[in-house]
């Protein structure tokens, strides 16, 4: 497979926060979802890619270009789809996508169209009257509407009732039905990644924790549950992270084969993805 | 072709599906020649990663079942269907020594293990 864009070693600091030597890099055909807590480094991640935040140090490049030097060709390539959409709220539909469109060269009005239509949007409405749900459709429907390849999204689920969450995850599904197309998109709810993302990415604290194939990631992991009988100093270096009670424990490993021999008589199951972001962003505490 | 993906086996997600095309092509359910599904359509049938329906394609592949004609997918072999189920049957002959082989180690009897594997035709009829 193909590598459609390459991050490596990108550094930006804020007073309070820094991305501290963020590599990963996207293949071709595949949605790869970006995890993280809020406030991880999601958001400016993503800005930096777009050069929307100037970065301190790194190489961001698409299609084995570097991004910043061929802005305007690149971002031919890019769908974008942003949490706060940057619209002009008192334009209507109609009057921001002629702002809108220009900006892109292979800009197709048809395709644009059928958007509009198939998600029932009124040309003539104003933007600050959309419902949440309309305004990440709209959001969408221009990103898609210029042949782009690459598909990013920052936080696009968030806020929206499950049925439009799922409505949006059979849109992805479906651009991604063309060959050569690949997306990229950051979310908090793990969920949304459980029936579509091909690899999970997960920042915390402004380094990349994780960067895998989700299918092996879940079959690696396991969320193991039995007796506190069952730990000793031996097992307990098995688990990323661990919660005993007075009833018993529960904890996830990376090591599913090794708990399998080492331990007997505890329950080992399936994780979410949620379980396993959720015991590498809390485990720190362990290591300071 | 039915393929049901199990949560509580300790198998790979790849490896489950795997082995269940494979058993579907070796049953005849599936046809040679037939075309096979696109990587990304099983994956999404499946609820799985488009990575991991492309490896069991690869490995199906090298393994000789399949066939992948660039820009035209991938179909069930024509020829080694035969030489397959040779080998198919060859590791039921390996599965089944090393089961006779603990069976003596045991001290089980050659009529016990008759009626062990009795036992499970029966249970299959019962099905």
């Amino acid at each position: 497979m193909k590598t459609v864009l390459e991050v490596k070693g990108l550094k930006k600091d804020f007073s309070n926060f820094s991305l501290q030597d963020v590599s990963f890099s996207l293949q071709e055909g595949c949605i790869s979802g970006f995890i993280g807590v809020n406030g991880a480094g999601k958001t400016t991640t993503i800005k930096s890619i777009l050069g929307l935040v100037l970065k301190d140090a790194g190489s961001i490049k698409l299609f084995g270009q570097e991004i910043d030097q061929n802005e305007r060709e690149l971002k031919n390539h890019i769908g974008i789809v942003l949490d706060d959409g940057y619209f002009y709220e008192n334009m209507t539909i109609k009057e921001m996508k002629n702002v809108f469109a220009p900006a892109y060269s292979n800009w197709d009005e048809a395709v644009y169209k059928s958007y509009t239509e198939r998600f029932g949007l009124q040309v003539n409405q104003k933007i600050s009257t959309l419902s949440r749900g309309m305004r990440m459709k709209y959001a969408i429907a221009l990103a898609l509407s210029h042949h782009a390849d690459l598909l990013i999204m920052d936080e696009p689920t968030s806020g929206l009732d499950p049925l439009v969450r799922s409505e949006l995850m059979d849109i992805l599904l479906e651009f991604m039905q063309e060959e050569g197309k690949t997306v990229f998109f950051s979310t908090h709810i793990t969920s949304d990644l459980d029936k579509v993302a091909d690899v999970l990415i997960l920042i915390d604290k402004g380094r990349i924790v994780l960067n895998q194939e989700k299918d092996t990631l879940l079959d690696t992991h396991g969320l193991i549950k039995g007796d506190k009988m069952a730990l000793d100093d031996n097992t307990r270096k098995l688990f990323i992270s661990l919660h005993e009670t007075r009833y018993g424990f529960e904890g996830v490993t990376n090591q599913k084969s090794a708990v399998r021999q080492q331990m007997k008589g505890v329950l080992i199951e399936r994780p979410t993805i949620e379980d396993i972001m959720l015991a590498y962003v809390g485990g720190d505490e362990d290591d300071l | 072709m039915k393929i049901i993906i199990s949560n509580i086996s300790g198998q790979p997600l790849y490896q489950q599906i795997k082995d269940q095309i494979k058993a579907a092509i070796l049953h005849g359910e599936l046809q040679e020649g037939e075309l096979l599904p696109s990587i990304r359509a099983l994956a999404n049938d499946l609820h799985v990663s488009v990575l991991t329906t492309k490896r069991v394609y690869d490995e199906l592949e090298s393994e000789g079942f399949i066939l992948t004609k660039a820009g035209k997918g991938s179909f069930v072999a024509q020829e080694n269907l035969e030489l397959l189920r040779e080998s198919k049957r060859h590791m039921v002959e390996v599965k089944l020594s090393e089961a006779w082989e603990t069976a003596r180690s045991l001290g089980i009897s050659k009529k016990e293990l008759y009626s062990m594997m009795d036992l499970l035709f029966v249970e299959e009829d019962e099905d």
